[in-house]
């Protein structure tokens, strides 16, 4: 049904825009609809999940899907049903999530939490990311992700606005026993043994934390911990890769910047635009010079990304087709 | 401390992950606090994800040896006793 059509069948003062605010998506077939449920970083109770199943096996096919971004879908509900499934749903706090031009819903990966690799809490951050700013409307989508390291499960660089745990290795040389681990370890070949001690190569660090979590002897510790800020990026017909804005940003300064970035966003943007077209249109500099009095230290500067690192994380042409970063 | 004595020796160059740190855990599982593992193993996956392990199962690894050709020999000190 092409959502005209659906107009017409709506109750008085209903536009299809409401429902998408509510997490209904309209189906191909006549007066059916999918049900997108809430479920920050993937993570749900079972006594919700046990909910949704019955609710999709009452009102629905008796089948959910998985949205790509971590939302369970309840297919088949006749749009009459939805009051009474909102209903039910609520019962167990299930909330329903949202669609269109707003916020939604973040991903996130496990983090610190339970994943060895995770060095932030990735799920506490897109619980409370959510609480604060799910819903709000912007000129087009706004998708957020937490990934918990660097290997960024939950491609914060393809998002509008992305984190990235990272931590960055202290030597405390008394405590090296010269074993060489580390070196013979580190996935980017930043670390090279000097004198008996592993001396890191900041071009090419990519700030994972490995080195200090192999290190036998607690030689490696951990120094500055927060996370990398990815602003702008996307997939969909025209993908986008993000601008690398900041790194090891404090966990505390993550909702600062992103409050600036969205209002960055509403003074800049233009409807119908992703952030990442904005950014393009009106120059990576303009935001950088937002966040200035945040996060100043932590802004990556022409230098930093023309790194290795930063080359090395994008394929060579994106890293080249990056404009060039200017003072702010 | 270790005084030089090999109590055991695990060879896992044939293995991949998961089972090389599986069998690690297990074989340190059954030794002494003190006693002392001696583990074979190449370089990549299996050296990123042992000793990491080892250690946060709260052993401690004193040598880390390169052999050459992609191989490495590892000293492990058991750092619990099951009783
Ligand atoms: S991004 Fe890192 S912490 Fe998160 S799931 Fe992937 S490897 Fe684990
Ligand atoms: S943090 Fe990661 S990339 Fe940097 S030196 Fe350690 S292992 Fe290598
Ligand atoms: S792994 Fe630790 S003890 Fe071994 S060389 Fe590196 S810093 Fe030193």
């Amino acid at each position: 049904m092409d959502t005209d059509t659906l107009a017409e069948t709506l109750p008085a003062g209903l536009t299809p825009e409401d429902l998408k605010a509510g997490g209904i998506i309209p189906q191909r077939q006549n007066d059916k609809v999918v049900i997108r449920c809430m479920a920050p970083g993937g993570r749900i109770t079972a006594a919700r999940l046990h909910k949704i199943a019955e609710v999709a096996e009452k009102y629905g096919s008796g089948e959910v899907h998985l949205s790509v971004r971590m939302s369970p879908e309840i297919l088949y509900v006749s749009l009459q049903d939805y009051p009474l499934v909102k209903e039910e749903l609520a019962k167990v706090g299930q909330e329903i999530a949202s669609c269109g031009k707003r916020v939604r819903v973040p991903t996130a990966c496990g983090g610190c939490e339970y994943n060895p690799n995770g060095l932030v809490d990735t799920q506490g951050l897109a619980l409370e990311f959510n609480r604060r700013y799910f819903g709000q409307d912007h000129y087009h989508k706004f998708k957020t992700a937490f990934s918990g390291c660097p290997i960024d499960c939950t491609r914060a660089r393809e998002s509008d606005l992305g984190f990235q745990g990272q931590v960055e290795p202290e030597l405390v040389a008394e405590a090296c026993s010269g074993c060489e681990l580390c070196a013979e370890i580190c996935p980017e070949r930043a670390l090279t043994m000097v004198a008996g001690l592993p001396v890191r190569d900041v071009e090419r660090c990519l700030l994972c934390g490995d080195c200090l979590k192999i290190c036998p002897n607690d030689a490696l510790v951990a120094g500055r911990t927060g996370v990398a800020v990815y602003v702008g990026g996307k997939h969909g017909r025209h993908p986008h890769v993000a601008y690398p804005v900041a790194e090891l940003v404090p966990e505390g300064e993550i909702f600062p910047v992103a409050e600036a970035v969205m209002a960055w966003y509403r003074e800049n943007g233009r409807p119908g635009e992703r952030i990442g077209l904005t950014v393009d249109r009106v120059g990576i500099d303009r935001l950088r010079r937002v966040l200035k009095p945040l996060i100043g230290p932590h802004l990556l500067q022409q230098h930093h990304i023309r790194r290795q690192r930063w080359r090395s994380v994008f394929w060579a042409g994106a890293a080249d087709a990056f404009p060039h970063y200017g003072e702010v | 401390m270790a005084t030089g004595t090999i109590h055991e020796v695990l060879d896992i160059r044939q293995d991949t992950c998961p089972i090389t740190f599986v069998k690690t855990k297990l074989k340190l599982e059954q030794m002494q606090a003190g006693e002392v593992l001696e583990v074979l193993l190449t370089g990549g996956e299996p050296l990123q994800n042992v000793p990491r392990s080892v250690k946060a199962e709260g052993h401690r690894i004193f040598k880390v040896e390169n052999l050459g050709d992609n191989q490495y020999r590892l000293l492990i000190e058991c750092g619990i006793s099951r009783e």
